[in-house]
């Protein structure tokens, strides 16, 4: 069995209680899953599905579970800072903190952040240009579990041996075997590789969705915002992660064949790393940001009851972030040691960036200005990324001047920062986003109550638990620190832990805003499709949209495609319909994915013969499928017919 | 950018043209010239000068993609409307920033953190 043995079963009590709590929960859930015979339902219709919606959710349901995981690692860490003072260790011995800090980072960013986009561009993308469903619609749902095999990679070593204790960028010779020996960097390793794949592919999908599929008349400067930011983003997917994948590469030969790319001695150099994975790393989190930027601009939109401000401005911003992105990677370190000139350029496009970022906050600013703004949740959610985001890109430009950068690196201002940016931008566009869609997505509206409660503890609760660290960081208080030695800043911690306390109950708030959003649906139900007077095309379809999307194949005269047919008085064809092609699911993605997950947990605990077979299996069961010829079927026209009448006496009813 | 649309995403068919005869022979005639000619110089030392050798060579490596691109992957400004040729600019942007950015950066860096001894150099592989 390779290095894999008993020893790497849980040691320490706080984990051997997770993994007690974990397996009797699992087991519930299986067991609850097989009485109420739900596994044959759940294979069907969601786990071999090859519609772009069903994916998008499931996505975004992966992300919500990576999330609840990751927070719970952040709120160890703050509990842990805010008593290790005066002597105390804390409650957390190093090699679990370690792991604490790396898993946080690497589930945020790659099994929450990711997840999140990715299920976001899937839904509403397709929907949005008038198509049917992705370009290559397999593929996207073994994108999917290939994302989730990376997932279950990460669970996994919280278990089953240990995770990476290098940083959520594994820098050698940190990550190297003489300094990492044990399994923790490969789990992070073979996650990430295999998680990339998925998401590689799904940024191919949607580029060739989006160029190949659009509805006629929709030209390229008649797209929607976020159909323009879902294209750049995946631009950025195709370009960027292929360089991530060469790294991870290298650094796996350096652990596991002896070689020398990045070790201290024989000609390595550990600085080729930092360089190579900054270069996928900074246009990474531009891949995280742009999305939601275009997730603001429908929302601004939309609630001020006004066409966007300033749209081709908008576009032009987007692709010089876009080509901008990456000419600033040497901003992540500064004092590596370059010399002045490197820096000052660097330091300069950094600079530089700032200014079709801010182009936009304007371009929202003056889409409110005389707008008829309606408050609610998602524009909640969006002014409170207007505020937040601002200060965290202010922030940003003051860390792009070096001299400034030599005094705060690695330090709690950068973690401020970046948490600034990150949550205030990426997370409150996901929870505006989540809130603006949903009814589309399930036919009811979220709770409006437990959505106003979760939002004022999230906000507040931001600002509580990074504002203090804004505060360290400039007293000089490095970052991924266990103890401290200066009882006069653990005040700073304490406020900080009570902001993440508050944050918690935002999330709870938020969990309840569903349940009871779930329970109350015939209440908050949306029979016309069009709950917030929508002006895009994914509003002019039923509420959640039948299997193929549209009867019709939309046709587009207008930026904000669906507000110019409401305005013209385009009326619903009721009669003509014909069968329409579509896709056929396949559970092929889900077996490729798990014998995938199984390659990596083989080469992760040096079991060579699995490794072997279950490498042979992947190819072997690809090969196979390509002589599935049945991947397509017709949907009758009478199923058509019936479904589109249901859905005129939906829109008669509500007297739309 | 287009405003070219397609009616309907499974009617669309256009593919590039996939070549002639012609263009393939033309393509691998090329190919074997631009192949001959930096063997030649290396096998015979026609040019004294290694490096001004190597940097020939290069320049007739590069000819060859070009050539590549054009006749056996049918590349140029009207196939998929356009599409191809931005998709390869945007490429060849991305590595000339990837390439020349890192060894800027990594020249700068060995310059000023790693100067080595003799006995480093010794083990250099």
């Amino acid at each position: 069995m390779g290095r894999l043995w008993w020893d790497a079963m849980p040691q320490e009590p706080i984990v051997l209680a997770t993994f007690v709590v974990v397996a009797l929960g699992g087991a519930a859930l299986v067991a609850a899953l097989t009485y109420f015979k739900l596994w044959g339902y759940l294979w069907k219709e969601w786990f071999t599905s090859v519609d772009h919606k069903k994916i998008g959710i499931m996505y975004m349901i992966l992300g919500l579970i990576m999330f609840l995981r990751g927070f719970a690692d952040a709120v160890m860490m703050r509990i842990q800072q805010s008593i290790a003072f005066n002597g105390n260790e804390g409650y957390l011995n190093a090699h679990h903190y370690d792991q604490i800090f790396t898993a946080h980072g690497v589930i945020m960013i790659f099994f929450v952040a990711m997840p999140f986009v990715t299920g976001l561009m899937n839904y509403i993308v397709p929907l949005q240009i008038g198509a049917r469903d992705v370009s290559f619609p397999f593929l996207n749902n073994f994108s999917f579990w290939m994302t989730t095999a990376g997932a279950v990679l990460v669970m996994a070593s919280l278990f089953i041996g240990e995770f990476a204790q290098t940083g959520w960028l594994a820098y050698p010779p940190l990550s190297n075997l003489a300094y990492s020996p044990w399994v923790g960097v490969d789990y992070y390793i073979w996650a990430l590789q295999i998680a990339g794949v998925g998401t590689l592919l799904s940024g191919v999908n949607l580029i060739a969705t989006i160029v190949k599929m659009r509805a006629p008349g929709m030209t390229m400067m008649r797209m929607p915002i976020f159909t323009w930011t879902a294209l750049c983003t995946n631009i950025l997917i195709v370009a960027a992660f292929p360089v991530l994948t060469a790294v991870m590469t290298m650094l796996t030969v350096d652990r596991y064949l002896g070689f020398n790319f990045f070790t201290n001695d024989f000609g390595g150099s550990p600085m080729m790393y930092v360089n190579l994975i900054w270069i996928w790393g900074h246009p990474e989190v531009y891949i995280l940001i742009l999305p939601l930027f275009g997730v603001f601009s429908e929302v601004t939109a939309t609630f001020s009851g006004k066409r966007l401000f300033g749209y081709s401005s908008m576009v032009y911003a987007t692709l010089v972030i876009t080509i901008l992105s990456y000419l600033v990677w040497l901003h992540h370190f500064f004092t590596m040691g370059s010399g002045a000139s490197v820096n000052s350029f660097f330091g300069i496009t950094t600079m530089v960036i700032s200014i079709p970022t801010g182009a936009k906050l304007f371009n929202w600013l003056f889409t409110m200005y005389r707008g008829r703004i309606r408050f609610d949740l998602p524009m909640m959610w969006t002014v409170a990324f207007m505020l937040t985001f601002t200060i965290g890109g202010m922030t940003g430009v003051l860390l792009a001047v070096p001299p400034a950068d030599f005094v705060l690196h690695n330090s709690l201002f950068l973690i401020a920062h970046f948490h600034n940016v990150i949550i205030g931008g990426v997370l409150f566009g996901i929870f505006a986003a989540i809130n603006f869609w949903w009814p589309k997505a399930f036919g009811f509206r979220l709770n409006e109550f437990w959505g106003k409660v979760s939002f004022w503890l999230w906000v507040p609760g931001f600002w509580f638990a990074f504002m203090p660290l804004y505060i360290l960081g400039l007293m000089g208080v490095t970052r991924r620190m266990r103890v401290f030695d200066d009882p006069s800043i653990q005040i700073f911690f304490i406020i900080a832990a009570f902001g993440a306390l508050m944050i918690a109950g935002g999330i709870g708030a938020m969990l309840v805003q569903f349940a009871v959003s779930i329970w109350k649906r015939e209440e908050l139900k949306d029979e016309t499709g069009d709950p917030w007077n929508g002006r895009t095309l994914e509003w002019s379809t039923s509420s959640p949209p039948p299997e193929y999307n549209f009867a019709f194949t939309p046709i587009v005269h207008d930026i904000d495609a669906w507000e110019d047919m409401k305005r013209c008085g385009v009326e619903r064809p009721t009669t003509g319909y014909r069968p329409i092609h579509m896709p056929k699911g396949t559970g092929t993605g889900l077996i490729l994915a798990g014998l995938s997950t199984v390659l990596g947990f083989a080469m992760i605990w040096y079991i060579w013969w699995l490794a072997a077979v279950s490498f042979l299996g992947v190819i072997g069961y690809a090969i196979f499928h390509t002589f599935n010829y049945k991947r397509d079927y017709h949907i009758p026209v009478e199923t058509v017919e019936a479904t589109e009448a249901a859905r005129t006496r939906q829109l008669a009813a509500a007297g739309a | 950018m287009s405003d070219h649309v397609h009616p309907n995403h499974h009617l669309d068919d256009d593919h590039g043209s996939h070549g002639s005869l012609r263009d393939y022979v033309i393509g691998f005639i090329l190919s074997v010239i631009l192949t001959a000619i930096p063997f030649w110089l290396v096998m015979t030392g026609a040019i004294a000068d290694k490096s001004t050798t190597a940097l020939v060579v290069m320049a007739f490596a590069a000819v060859q993609i070009v050539v590549h691109m054009i006749y056996f992957l049918h590349m140029n400004t009207k196939a998929e409307n356009g599409w191809t040729v931005m998709a390869l600019i945007f490429t060849i942007v991305i590595l000339v920033i990837t390439l020349s950015g890192s060894l800027w950066v990594m020249y700068h860096l060995n310059h000023n953190m790693m100067p080595m001894t003799a006995h480093d150099m010794g083990q250099l592989p």
